[in-house]
């Protein structure tokens, strides 16, 4: 697109839409900008061993943020460990492998995953993800309840429980990134993988190696999409402040306690405490987002040829 | 064929099994969520569901009624926020030609996004509960329409894109302003598929619940101020399933069940329309 | 053309958005807004509910979010009163902008609750035994402790699931004022107030939240306030008195408790009555109480409260019994009625 040129029609409308996205800037930043002011008491007095110490202790208050940072990141790489190869294989599947006509349903369907809310996984998750985590938990033997991954008392409401959860509410998110990544790899390159006698599975892998920029960054989308999940996690995992490597330990997330906490922090400092956690998640999924994003973005433009208008009609119609 | 061919084709046929095994792994929890959402929750789906305020704790009966119009103002609110925020700031970012502004909405856009719904509910009670000292349908709206913005943006944004130059130099050569270009020539032609990405962004929302929690707060009667709290179906669906009264357990499940059809509804009517219009471009 | 009607259609939507929504705001109700303890939850909402058959333009919003919560958004005026069952201290008092009055609403017991496969009949607690649960000393249910003060009772071996609440409660600043008077070693370890650093445990949101815990999970303990047992069918156990008694849960037992702070009860009704000596007293009691600014801004909420306050103390115990909480001793409701004058209407 040209750049503005010129008259007083053309500025007007250049004003009334640039203050908008202006407005949408302000926000951003606002959102940083409040966040520390809300959370500068918590900063001055706790520092760098905020995220360090794992007391929390309101009553004392003393506040130490490492059990839930802990909490989140164990929980949404689980999740990711579980849900990548799944995710991948669906976007493979869907974009290389699937006969044409099953392919609208089936992306209507994966999509439905992502369009549960997450109250829903939560609540299925209290009713039948615990009872039936309690009863596996129950059933093992117990040599294999020695081992760190495992141990604890059957609660049911766990790490596990979580990273489950997570892992089927990002699989949806992760393949639809990925099915776009994979799409924008020109066809030149499976044609010329077919064309040296590959079979369907060589050629992917041709087309999986070009786009593996693209497929990483689609990876650490849904890995920040895990880390800021509040609902379905806070339902499961059990909202007690502890640093376990066992699945079936119940642990705490940064995004879990402020949703219990939050309206209940009597003290200033407590509260300050809080949002300095919500600070620090904002920044987290920013640059994970932002990094991710910015792979996908070199990927996908690198990876599409430009398009002459008249071409862009065509394909809009082949759509 | 040799050997090397015959193991060549067999792990090809071997991983594509794999493949199709992932989207089967990925449809089962879709069908056991969807399920269990039916089978408990439409027991409970009748009119007074419908139509009763909550009752006292402890006591069976009433319904969700005014939880469920809260849900409805409160996405609404949001929508008229964010509607006019994100289509804006998108044609900016597409009709700007790469000015720096335009990249930094387009991060800006793409930061909001990834920015945990939690978080957002803490920055609207800074900015919106504590300076007015009342929690507020406002304040919820608030919240969730930040949450709309960066998708109505980046639905703008891909739409815009896709409309062919041809059409906006043939308004400019017809003598229009780029104002004009853009909003009686281009816009509308991209308008379809922005109402439809609306559609699925105000399904999305509907189902949001953590930026609620101590924004809209909550209520226990009929209210649609917007000075004043308000039920939404959300929050009241997290309330009653950590409660452990059977009766409010399956008033949760009832709940689930209209959440999760109303965003179904409206996925499949958007991409329903999505279809006819596509239908309707090629033939005009 | 297209540009108008998208104009037009946007102002159309914002009008009826305003007409609708401004309808609601003409309405002649007067809502109040509350927060607070989940502990007495059952009786206010009993009480709003019926207050707004009697007066049915008088509208009680009560968002039950934990005494701490109650305490905070009272503080942050983001709600006209506050609920709490553990008194706000000092520092709290002070950090109020205007002085904040506390009156007693009714009584109640927090009972321990539990979940024992194999167990339904009634266990015995002493309040060491409870403080070395919480702390996490005793960890499975055969434990010798616990067997000793429960012969005859076949306890298994199940490892003990500790349940208590995440959120800021007052049932927790009862529970916890209990346990730090029977075990100087629960006193120096977790202390009292309405959120604490239990050394074990599950978190759980609300009373709702703790009883829910138990009632799902097996080999569980927690404490809740005694209509949620009640109203729940879970089992709860009795606990040993400072007379040594083991005494259940009763609006008799509850009312004992009360007995010597009627007696003196300060002007201020911050009262602590929990391990409270006397024969039949139930040890784990407490008063809960309803929290006004003296000098509120807004005078017609201020005048309905008292109101509501006066029909609460009076009309409104009878429901307390059926509801598992005892009724204000009669002396101390002349006290608060007097103390409601000081509110400035």
């Amino acid at each position: 697109m040209k750049r503005f040129v010129g008259g007083a029609g053309d500025r007007g409308f250049r004003w009334a839409t640039g203050s908008f996205a202006l407005l949408l800037i302000v926000i951003v930043v606002g959102i940083g900008i409040v966040l520390w002011r809300e959370s500068i008491l918590s900063i001055r007095a706790f520092g760098f061993n905020f995220w360090r110490t794992s007391i929390w202790d309101p009553v004392a208050g003393n506040f130490g943020a490492a059990p839930f940072i802990w909490g989140t990141l164990y929980s949404s790489v689980l999740a990711l460990v579980i849900a990548t190869p799944i995710a991948i294989g669906i976007a493979i599947f869907l974009s290389e492998l699937c006969p044409e006509w099953l392919r609208t349903p089936l992306v209507f369907l994966t999509e439905l995953l992502a369009a549960i809310p997450s109250i829903v996984y939560g609540l299925w998750g209290i009713f039948f993800l615990i009872p039936l985590v309690r009863s596996t938990q129950s059933s093992i033997p117990a040599w294999l309840a020695e081992f760190p991954l495992f141990t604890g008392a059957p609660y049911g409401v766990s790490m596990g429980a979580a990273a489950i959860i997570l892992a089927i509410m990002i699989v949806p998110f992760t393949s639809s990134v990925a099915r776009e990544v994979l799409r924008s790899v020109p066809l030149s390159q499976r044609e010329g993988a077919y064309a040296l006698g590959a079979t369907q599975w060589e050629a992917t892998r041709v087309v999986l190696h070009y786009a593996r920029v693209g497929i990483f960054g689609a990876i650490m989308l849904g890995f920040g999409r895990a880390l800021g999940e509040t609902m379905a996690v806070t339902m499961v995992i059990g909202n007690s402040a502890r640093i376990s490597w066992s699945l079936f330990e119940p642990q705490y997330t940064m995004a879990a306690v402020i949703a219990n906490e939050f309206k209940e922090a009597a003290d200033d400092l407590h509260l300050h405490a809080l949002v300095e956690i919500g600070l620090v998640l904002f920044v987290i999924t920013l640059i994970v987002n932002l990094g991710s994003r910015l792979l996908i973005w070199r990927m996908t433009r690198e990876g599409r040829p430009r398009v002459a208008p008249q071409a862009a009609e065509s394909a809009e119609a082949a759509a | 064929m040799t050997l090397r061919d015959l193991r060549r084709r067999t792990v090809s046929r071997v991983m594509t099994l794999f493949c199709a095994g992932s989207v089967i792994l990925a449809l089962i929890p879709v069908g056991l969520i969807l399920f269990f959402v039916v089978k408990q929750g439409i027991g409970s789906l009748d009119w007074n569901f419908f139509s009763q305020l909550p009752k006292p704790v402890g006591e069976t009966g009433g319904g969700m009624a005014n939880a469920i119009i809260g849900s409805l103002v409160v996405t609404a609110l949001g929508a008229v926020f964010a509607i006019p925020i994100g289509i804006m700031s998108g044609i900016y970012i597409v009709e700007s030609g790469g000015t720096r502004l335009g990249s930094l909405a387009r991060f800006a856009a793409d930061t909001l996004n990834g920015v945990p719904s939690i978080v957002i509910g803490v920055f609207v009670y800074a900015v919106a509960v504590l300076p007015f000292k009342t929690f507020t349908a406002f304040a919820g709206g608030l919240a969730l329409g930040v949450m709309m913005i960066p998708i109505i943006t980046r639905t703008t944004e891909e739409l815009l894109r896709l409309v062919p130059m041809s059409l906006r130099e043939g308004a400019l050569a017809l003598g229009a302003t780029r104002g004009r270009a853009v909003f009686t020539v281009v816009l509308p032609a991209a308008l379809p598929g922005i109402l439809t990405g609306v559609i699925l962004a105000l399904a999305r929302i509907a189902g949001e619940t953590a930026p609620l929690l101590f924004t809209a707060f909550g209520n226990r009667y009929w209210s649609t101020s917007l000075d004043q709290p308000i039920a939404t179906l959300t929050v009241q669906i997290y309330t009653y399933a950590l409660s452990p009264y059977e009766d409010w357990h399956r008033q949760a499940w009832a709940g689930a069940l209209v959440l999760v059809t109303l965003v179904f509804v409206c996925s499949l009517l958007a991409r329903l329309a999505t279809r006819r219009l596509q239908r309707m471009h090629r033939a005009g | 053309m297209k540009l108008h009607t998208l104009r037009g259609w946007r102002l159309a939507a914002a009008g009826a958005c305003v007409i609708a929504l401004g309808a609601g705001v003409a309405a002649q109700k007067l809502q109040i807004n509350g927060a607070g303890a989940t502990f007495p939850y059952p009786i206010y909402s009993k009480w709003f509910s019926e207050y707004n058959k009697l007066h049915p333009n008088i509208e009680i919003n009560y968002q039950s979010i934990g005494s701490g919560g109650g305490i905070r958004q009272l503080t942050n005026q983001t709600v006209f009163f506050g609920a709490t069952d553990g008194p706000m201290t000092p520092a709290q008092l002070a950090a109020a902008p205007g002085r904040v009055l506390h009156f007693p609403t009714v009584l109640g017991a927090v009972v321990p609750i539990y979940n024992i496969p194999g167990v339904t009949g009634e266990l015995k607690f002493s309040g060491v035994v409870l403080a070395d649960v919480f702390l996490g000393k005793i960890t499975r249910w055969n434990d010798a402790a616990i067997m000793k003060i429960n012969p005859g009772v076949n306890l298994p071996s199940t490892p003990i699931a500790v349940a208590r609440r995440s959120d800021g409660s007052g049932t927790t600043y009862i529970f916890v004022d209990y346990l730090s008077k029977v075990s100087a070693e629960f006193k120096t370890r977790v202390g009292v107030n309405t959120a604490v650093n239990w050394p074990v445990g599950l978190g759980g949101a609300g009373n709702e939240g703790v009883a829910g815990l138990v009632k799902q999970t097996p080999g569980a303990i927690g404490y809740v306030e005694l209509i949620y047992a009640l109203q729940n069918n879970i089992s709860y156990g009795s606990v040993q008195n400072a007379a040594g008694e083991f005494v259940k849960a009763t609006t008799a037992a509850v009312t004992k408790a009360a007995a010597e702070a009627v007696k003196a009860m300060p002007a201020d009704f911050r009262v602590s009555i929990t391990n409270a000596p006397g024969a039949g007293v139930y040890p784990i009691s407490s008063f809960t109480w309803l929290l006004f600014y003296e000098n509120p801004s807004n005078k017609a909420m201020a005048k309905t409260m008292v109101e509501f306050m006066q029909w609460a103390l009076g009309d409104g115990q009878k429901f307390a019994e059926e509801l598992g909480y005892a009724a204000v001793p009669a002396p101390v409701v002349q006290l608060e009625l007097a103390a409601l004058k000081k509110i400035k209407l």
